[in-house]
């Protein structure tokens, strides 16, 4: 797993994509283009790019008015400030009317790093997932980005695209098919399944072959529709492996934990341990160090599912 | 303290910004360095503060709503003895006190969180109206850039400021004319900036944020002004002081490696010696 990229860098150039091939395609940014990577967009087709200033309210506002009047706004800034200050213009004006505006935002989880607890959104997927007609998505690596963007473009209605920072390892290629609403097995194993999105898809993989020197066969899910979820699959490798650990680079109150958690609550109850924030803030530092401080590195996966194969 | 002993204190802070930054490898120095003279002067002359006591309850308050420019308040926070100046070499590390944005639960001297463009000046309206409560005589300032004024929440503040007529309160808007995008009159006009102030009812006045004469006389005015709030609009460069970052938008948010930090501290310790 040399090679790594950017989610964000994906995103970038999959609005490129969407510029040449869709008309109806516009741009909004607050301030943040560089970062966010809608810069590039903005100088291929300038007349559909709107940069709002530093006014993320305004932001998801004026791209509910666009989507009313049939464009399909892209609107981007950080997780923090995107779901975060806009949110009652999300819910009123873009989720109540089921209006066609995705929200593509970057810089959410902790990788943020140095800018600190107060730019690392913890708790967006939490917010998103709680509104109705909204679509959430956490893509794991660049390709799935690609195609989640171009799919979020043929989708009627909200969605919010959860991108991160930092660059991350690449895990799939063309073959690889994104669905909304799916969830993707990526190793089959009998023991225990880690069921994870973003950034921890990679260390779910490192940490199911580190198990598997141990003689522990682990299932490895990609969950990157946190909704709709993909009920079928979880239900399908929770009844295979009895034992489900989820991982997330978010709160483990209300993302991909919960929802899995209110799945399994319902309808196969199974032992489960949740690896995620453990209801903290983040703080500054190197992404990396933070990851591992917080309870996100592949030893504090390993250990999960020794907890969960526990409770078995 | 003298005008020549606050343009000394000015000059530390900027070459403590340009240090810093080197070993945190990111942070803000454009918006950190346009607004060294202001913070100076609050610092070492404006404001009635105690390094000892952090928590003061009859101190003035700040409140850094552009949050991006810690480094400027750290520097001044060290060099006014709240915490030691090793401390600026952890900026924005893991485990250390001094995060990339200011926080008020890790930091002494800090009197409020920020880091979210746009929510400090309803803060400082809300401590100013407690001093008016408590009938303390206490003083808010409040440091906003003339990016973050696109946010809609600050018209809303000064609205309220003007509405309950918070003369304790005193912003200053750093008027440097760049925000990341570019510049503030390409991505999101807010001209004619003044007479949106003046036409929300507030006691307007224009300076040069870097002539620390000029900055205490406005500070003093201010006091003196009655029944509404005062802000500064100080026309200032962003990147004052280091002639490679001064007008640079590119520096807004990236750190200097070592070579570059030696050039601008070269410029700055020059600046600092022809003070005398
Ligand atoms: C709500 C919010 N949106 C976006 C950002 C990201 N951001 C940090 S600094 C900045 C530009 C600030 O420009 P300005 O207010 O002019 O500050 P200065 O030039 O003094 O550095 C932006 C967009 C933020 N911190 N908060
Ligand atoms: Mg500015």
């Amino acid at each position: 797993m040399a090679n790594k990229a950017a989610t964000r860098d994906a995103y970038g150039k999959a609005l490129l994509i969407l510029g040449k091939e869709n008309p109806n395609v516009v741009v909004l940014d607050a301030d943040l283009s560089k970062s966010t990577k809608t810069a590039e967009f903005g100088k291929n087709y300038p007349e559909r790019f709107f940069n709002m200033g530093i006014a993320e309210g305004n932001l998801l506002g004026t791209a509910a008015g666009l989507a009313a009047a049939g464009k399909i706004p892209f609107a981007s800034s950080f997780a923090i400030f995107a779901t975060g200050r806009a949110f009652e213009q999300i819910r009123n004006s873009i989720a109540y009317p089921k209006l066609n505006v995705k929200i593509a935002a970057t810089h959410a989880g902790i990788s943020v790093g140095e800018d600190g607890g107060s730019h690392q959104a913890i708790e967006d997927v939490a917010i998103m997932r709680a509104l109705p007609n909204m679509v959430v998505l956490v893509p794991a690596d660049g390709e799935e980005t690609r195609q989640m963007v171009l799919a979020a473009a043929e989708h009627q209605g909200p969605v919010y695209i959860r991108m991160g920072r930092l660059e991350v390892p690449v895990l799939f290629d063309e073959d690889y098919h994104f669905e909304i609403g799916k969830a993707k097995v990526l190793k089959e194993g009998t023991d225990v399944a880690i069921m994870a999105n973003g950034l921890m898809v990679a260390v779910a993989l490192e940490a199911a072959e580190l198990l598997a020197g141990e003689g522990i066969s682990v299932s490895v899910v990609n969950v990157s529709s946190v909704k709709p979820l993909d009920e079928e699959t979880i239900l399908r490798v929770a009844k295979e492996t009895r034992a489900v650990v989820t991982a997330e680079e978010h709160n483990i109150i209300g993302g991909l934990g919960s929802a899995i958690a209110e799945v399994l609550g319902e309808k196969l109850p199974t032992p489960m341990v949740r690896v995620g924030l453990k209801d903290t803030f983040g703080e500054s530092g190197r992404p990396y160090e933070l990851l591992e401080k917080f309870g996100l590195g592949k030893e504090d996966l390993v250990k999960a599912v020794r907890e969960a194969l526990a409770k078995k | 303290m003298s005008i020549v002993d606050l343009k000394r204190k000015a000059n530390l802070i900027r070459q403590d910004i340009i240090t810093m930054l080197v070993p945190a490898k990111a942070g803000h120095p454009g918006g950190s360095l346009s607004a060294a003279d202001i913070v100076a002067t609050l610092y070492f002359k404006e404001m009635r503060i105690n390094p000892q006591e952090p928590n003061w309850a009859d101190r003035d308050r700040f409140v850094l709503s552009k949050g991006h420019a810690a480094p400027v308040l750290y520097a001044a926070l060290a060099e006014k003895g709240y915490f030691p100046k090793d401390e600026l070499l952890g900026l924005r590390q893991t485990g250390r006190m001094l995060q990339g944005h200011p926080d008020m639960k890790r930091t002494p001297g800090v009197d409020m969180s920020s880091g979210s463009l746009g929510q400090g000046l309803s803060v400082a309206n809300g401590m100013a109206l407690a001093g008016k409560l408590d009938k303390k005589d206490y003083r808010v300032y409040v440091l906003l850039g003339d990016g973050e004024v696109a946010e809609g929440q600050v018209w809303e503040a000064a609205m309220a400021a003007a509405h309950y007529k918070l003369d304790n309160l005193t912003a200053i808007l750093d008027y440097n004319g760049l925000q990341i995008d570019g510049p503030t009159d390409s991505v999101m006009s807010s001209a004619p900036l003044a007479d949106k102030w003046r036409a929300f009812c507030w006691n307007v006045i224009e300076v040069d944020g870097h002539d620390i004469e000029a900055l205490e006389k406005a500070f003093a005015e201010a006091k003196q002004v009655k029944g509404k709030p005062t802000i500064l609009i100080a026309k200032t460069v962003k990147g004052k002081g280091v002639s490679f970052m001064e007008n640079q938008v590119g520096w807004h948010g990236s750190a200097p490696n070592a070579e570059q930090a030696e050039q601008a501290l070269k410029e700055l310790r020059e600046e600092g010696l022809s003070l005398g």
